[in-house]
């Protein structure tokens, strides 16, 4: 048993999991009081679906040679990758209650130096695709069939970065590696289109010699189809763009720029669980 | 690979390194390459990534045997360190080169948050530093590599004075487990450092201790500091010569032994006196023994464009005047 028993690819299963996702998320942002709300539940679906579903990975050994991998490129929503080890069982999710504390391992974004499962730490954004593209091209030369997924923002699209590395990727042929966009529409500042426009998405990621699958990430049988068609396609990479809503789930965060980086109140907390009960 | 071969410069060596009638010569790039493809031999873990200038750093020869362990990443160095940084994940060991001013400064970021942050094993092999670059101008100089990749937690800086320093300082750090950066120089200099010499990270080699004076060098400007060293003592002074090949961790052990010999230090290296090894030793040396120290290096100014030796005389950077700044520090 790759992930102790808790895979599945069944949907509505999936969709229970997700919810249990986001209330870990409204729980631990509500008592560290600081932290990226907005950007962790538009992104709960994708990283429920990797978790539960698609990950070959081993809770109780992070390490393990074989294991898939993945790379939260857009660091700030750490509180969904944290939930994500929790409920799989990485860690305790009483752990959850101490984000971002001075004696927490769960830093405000991922450090792998103090958090076993998190692959490599992430934070400054843009940089994820490129250490994603390391670790497929190691693994295909061990002859691996370990995959790599990596999620990326859409605002984290302006990082020119992201686009060296989508060139290395289609240039070495990486079909190992998934990138995933979490296409909210929205940055610190506002609307990306206001703030610097990145739209055609698609259109880019083609231009670059990517495969790519347009879904609704928040669609958990549009997510599991995505991420298995990515895995069937060979000699170039792939990448999701999963139009998502940022802080979706919870109906008066959604859609709202200033919830990028902002954290519920206890009246707030107390709405948002009921809609996620 | 299609990478063109830069020949190392047709000018003959820069400096005597102490020795008359010319010790034998080469650029620590070119023992680089030479090295690399020695590891690569040796060990199927070793990875090289370069950014367009393989022909230049010397990567070739190893992309050239080992066409499979080899990528290009093209002109995109930020790109360049991720890459690395993720190869390193899966369990390599890489060694990513390009021109120093790019590869500290373009991917200054990415090495602080994707290599050293997680304490990834990324070996970054850096040539064309300092001033010695020449022609190119000081677009291509990199004079403040040494000071941004010291303040970075978790990082080895190591600047080998020679090409047989260099050779060890691959084998080295390919078993060391960390992120280190190492500087490389672009013309050819002395062979320097003694035949049963081994280097060994964070250990510096004193050639002497002087009672008069003690100057502490890196790189290319050990083989300067041992020509003036030579100077001095024909002026009737004892002057000692530390080679602190390792700027990161510095050796303190061998700082103090050279600052309790004598009352001056003098730090010697081509590289901006802010933030690199004289930086390092008024660091140490403040808290630890307070001395004179007079640094010898490039003043707060940008290089340009001229032949390495005549711009190592415009700036400064001469036995002549690691010489002067003795005599007029005594």
């Amino acid at each position: 048993m790759t992930n102790q028993g808790m895979v599945t690819r069944d949907v509505k299963q999936l969709v229970q999991h997700a919810k249990e996702m986001r209330r870990e998320i409204i729980k631990m942002l509500t008592e560290s009081g600081s932290g990226h709300t907005g950007g962790s539940l538009s992104a709960a679906d994708i990283v429920t679906a990797l978790y539960f579903y698609k990950l070959r990975h081993r809770p109780r050994d992070p390490a393990w040679r074989e294991r898939d991998r993945f790379i939260l490129s857009k660091g700030h929503a750490a509180p969904v990758l944290y939930a994500a080890l929790a409920l799989t069982g990485y860690f305790d999710r009483e752990l959850l209650k101490t984000l971002r504390r001075i004696d927490s391992p769960l830093q405000g974004h991922p450090s792998s130096k103090t958090l076993k499962g998190v692959e490599v730490s992430t934070g400054s954004l843009g940089q994820g695709l490129s250490l994603s593209n390391g670790i497929a091209l190691g693994l295909r030369m061990d002859g691996l069939d370990s995959r790599v997924y990596c999620l990326l923002g859409d605002g984290e699209l302006q990082e020119g970065q992201v686009w060296e590395a989508a060139m290395t990727a289609a240039h070495y042929g990486v079909d190992n590696l998934c990138a995933i966009v979490d296409n909210n529409g929205l940055q610190i500042d506002g609307f990306c289109c206001d703030v610097m426009k990145i739209e055609p998405i698609t259109e880019k990621w083609k231009a670059f010699g990517w495969n790519v699958l347009d879904i609704d990430g928040h669609n958990m049988e549009q997510i599991v189809d995505a991420l298995d068609e990515a895995e069937r396609v060979k000699g170039k990479p792939t990448v999701i763009v999963a139009r998502t809503v940022k802080g979706k789930g919870v109906s008066f965060f959604e859609g709202k720029a200033e919830y990028h980086g902002i954290t519920p109140t206890r009246e707030e907390q107390e709405n948002a669980l009921k809609e996620l009960e | 690979m299609g990478s063109r071969e830069e020949k190392t410069p047709p000018h003959p060596p820069l400096g005597k390194g102490g020795q008359e009638g010319g010790r034998q010569a080469m650029a620590t790039r070119d023992a680089y390459g030479a090295a690399l493809l020695e590891l690569g031999k040796k060990r199927e873990d070793v990875v090289v990534l370069d950014a367009d200038l393989s022909g230049s750093t010397k990567t070739a020869k190893f992309a050239k045997a080992f066409p499979e362990r080899f990528f290009n990443i093209g002109i995109s160095e930020q790109d360049l360190v991720g890459t690395a940084g993720g190869l390193s994940l899966a369990g390599k060991v890489p060694f990513a080169s390009t021109f120093a001013i790019f590869e500290t400064g373009r991917a200054w970021e990415q090495i602080r948050q994707s290599i050293c942050y997680s304490k990834l094993n990324v070996k970054l092999v850096a040539t064309h530093s300092g001033i010695t670059v020449g022609e190119d101008g000081a677009s291509h100089q990199a004079l403040m590599d040494v000071a941004l990749m010291r303040v970075l937690p978790d990082m080895t800086v190591i600047v080998p004075s020679d090409g047989v320093e260099t050779a060890q300082v691959i084998q080295s750090i390919a078993d060391y487990y960390g992120p280190v950066y190492v500087r490389l120089g672009r013309a050819k200099v002395p062979v320097v450092m003694p035949g049963d010499y081994r280097f060994q990270i964070g250990r510096a080699h004193s050639f002497h201790i002087g009672k008069d004076a003690n100057i502490i060098a890196a790189g290319f400007m050990v083989s300067v500091s041992l020509d003036a060293q030579k100077i001095l003592k024909s002026q009737g002074l004892d002057v000692g010569v530390v080679n602190m090949s390792t700027i990161k961790p510095l050796d303190g052990e061998a700082v103090l032994a050279a600052a309790r010999a004598s009352r001056l230090i003098v730090t010697a290296e081509e590289h901006s006196v802010i933030g690199g090894l004289g930086s390092a030793v008024c660091e140490f040396l403040s808290e630890q023994h307070p001395v004179t120290v007079r640094r010898v290096g490039v003043l707060d100014t940008f290089g340009r464009s001229g032949k390495p030796e005549e711009l190592l005389a415009l700036y400064g950077l001469t036995a002549e005047e690691i010489v002067k700044t003795v005599k007029t520090s005594l």
